[in-house]
């Protein structure tokens, strides 16, 4: 365990982080502990009073009132901050294994690597291949291997990007691990979630897991090559995303063949112009 | 399984509180768990016994409130009980409406010594 940001990291590894953790110099705020004081109160009430053991005089009642992911969404918070003074568009990418998720992420790479500073956490239970996959672009990667961990939360991203160290103004893709339900309920501190869902999976999966639909800003219907072979229905799940999201933008591609791979640019183009203003070198305070 | 992680923090918040507040040994640990949070409270009971082994939280009794989801009709401007997150509202039909209860992931409270 972390004596400086108690951080009991389990079976998480990040590369390159061989997390002697107890020597390292944690250069990020986010390991500020904020303590909420609780309020004690008496034993006089109503149905917890009556539920205490007799005998058990010292006993007393604290009240709380805390968010369990109150942890997570401090370091998320202090992610978020570092992100917006560096100018860095962090984006989320979430959705169940096989989506396509690393090829679409090896194609954007590829295709903007002259055009913007990039780089990109790979999040999977084992193995670092993603992260290789991804630095044969050229493009910095760092690996986190969750272990048995269904998920990313923003204290391994924390850590990531002391090691990462990112250009300014760069785009973070982070690539979650492959999973429609636990990601949904962990900030890392991103600009948007972008949740891949490809044709060859069921339309209704919005409905199936309405959380991470209802969190993502952008979702991409991915493999759109392969429709002709399949009876996906592209308006019903439409439909479904929408009932779910009123809100969430849709676009239609395919990773592979490059269908569509044009507005998806875009919107990257346009959503990091926002994340880049106000954090040029003659601009901030 | 996220529940795992969920009781890592509450755990990890208890023993914040242990240090603040002076105790040494929880008996029960009251939860307040929305129907919309995405946890499986038997998973988080099952999860919690496991990681709170060994630390001030070691057998303490986990009680779970279930919080029902209500969300409010932008049409009728009411509150209405919800099973999901994209129900229609049962009187008028009308969808999204706005969730206002059923998302929580608390601790509620703690009875220590």
């Amino acid at each position: 365990m972390c004596t400086t940001c108690g951080c009991g990291h389990g079976e998480t590894r990040i590369e390159g982080d061989e997390h002697d953790h107890h020597g390292h110099a944690h250069h990020h705020d986010h390991h500020e502990h904020h303590h909420h004081e609780a309020h004690e109160h008496s034993h006089g009430h109503g149905v917890i009073a009556a539920a205490h053991a007799p005998g058990m005089s010292k006993s007393r009642i604290l009240s709380i009132e805390q968010d369990i992911l109150g942890k997570n969404n401090e370091y998320a918070a202090a992610n978020r901050r570092w992100f917006a003074s560096h100018g860095t568009l962090t984006l989320n990418l979430v959705s169940s294994p096989g989506s396509g998720k690393t090829t679409l992420l090896t194609n954007t790479l590829s295709q903007l690597k002259d055009e913007l500073p990039m780089a990109v956490i790979e999040g999977d239970q084992q193995t670092v291949l993603d992260a290789e996959r991804i630095r044969a672009t050229g493009i910095k990667a760092i690996q986190i291997n969750t272990g048995k961990g269904c998920h990313l939360d923003a204290h391994m991203v924390g850590h990531a990007m002391e090691s990462l160290q990112p250009e300014e103004q760069s785009v973070l893709f982070i690539e979650n691990v492959g999973n429609l339900v636990c990601p949904a309920a962990f900030d890392l501190g991103e600009a948007h979630k972008v949740v891949i869902l490809s044709v060859t999976e069921g339309e209704d999966k919005p409905l199936k897991y309405p959380d991470m639909f209802h969190a993502a800003d952008l979702m991409i219907l991915n493999k759109i090559d392969l429709l002709p072979h399949l009876n996906f229905d592209v308006d019903a799940c439409i439909g479904y995303a929408r009932r779910v999201n009123p809100r969430i933008k849709i676009l239609q591609l395919s990773a592979t063949s490059g269908e569509g791979m044009e507005n998806w640019f875009a919107w990257i183009r346009a959503t990091r112009e926002l994340a880049v203003i106000g954090t040029g070198p003659n601009e901030k305070e | 399984m996220h529940e795992l992680s969920l009781c890592e923090g509450v755990v990890q918040l208890i023993e914040d509180q242990a240090l603040a507040q002076q105790f040494s040994k929880v008996n029960t640990v009251w939860l307040e768990i929305g129907a919309l949070a995405g946890v499986e409270t038997e998973a988080m009971r099952f999860s919690f016994d496991a990681v709170s082994s060994g630390t001030v939280a070691d057998g303490a009794t986990l009680n779970i409130i279930d919080i029902p989801a209500q969300a409010r009709c932008p049409v009728c401007d009411k509150a209405v009980q919800v099973s999901a997150r994209f129900d229609a509202c049962p009187d008028c039909g009308h969808y999204p409406l706005e969730i206002i209860a059923g998302e929580e992931l608390r601790i509620k409270e703690l009875e220590v010594q």
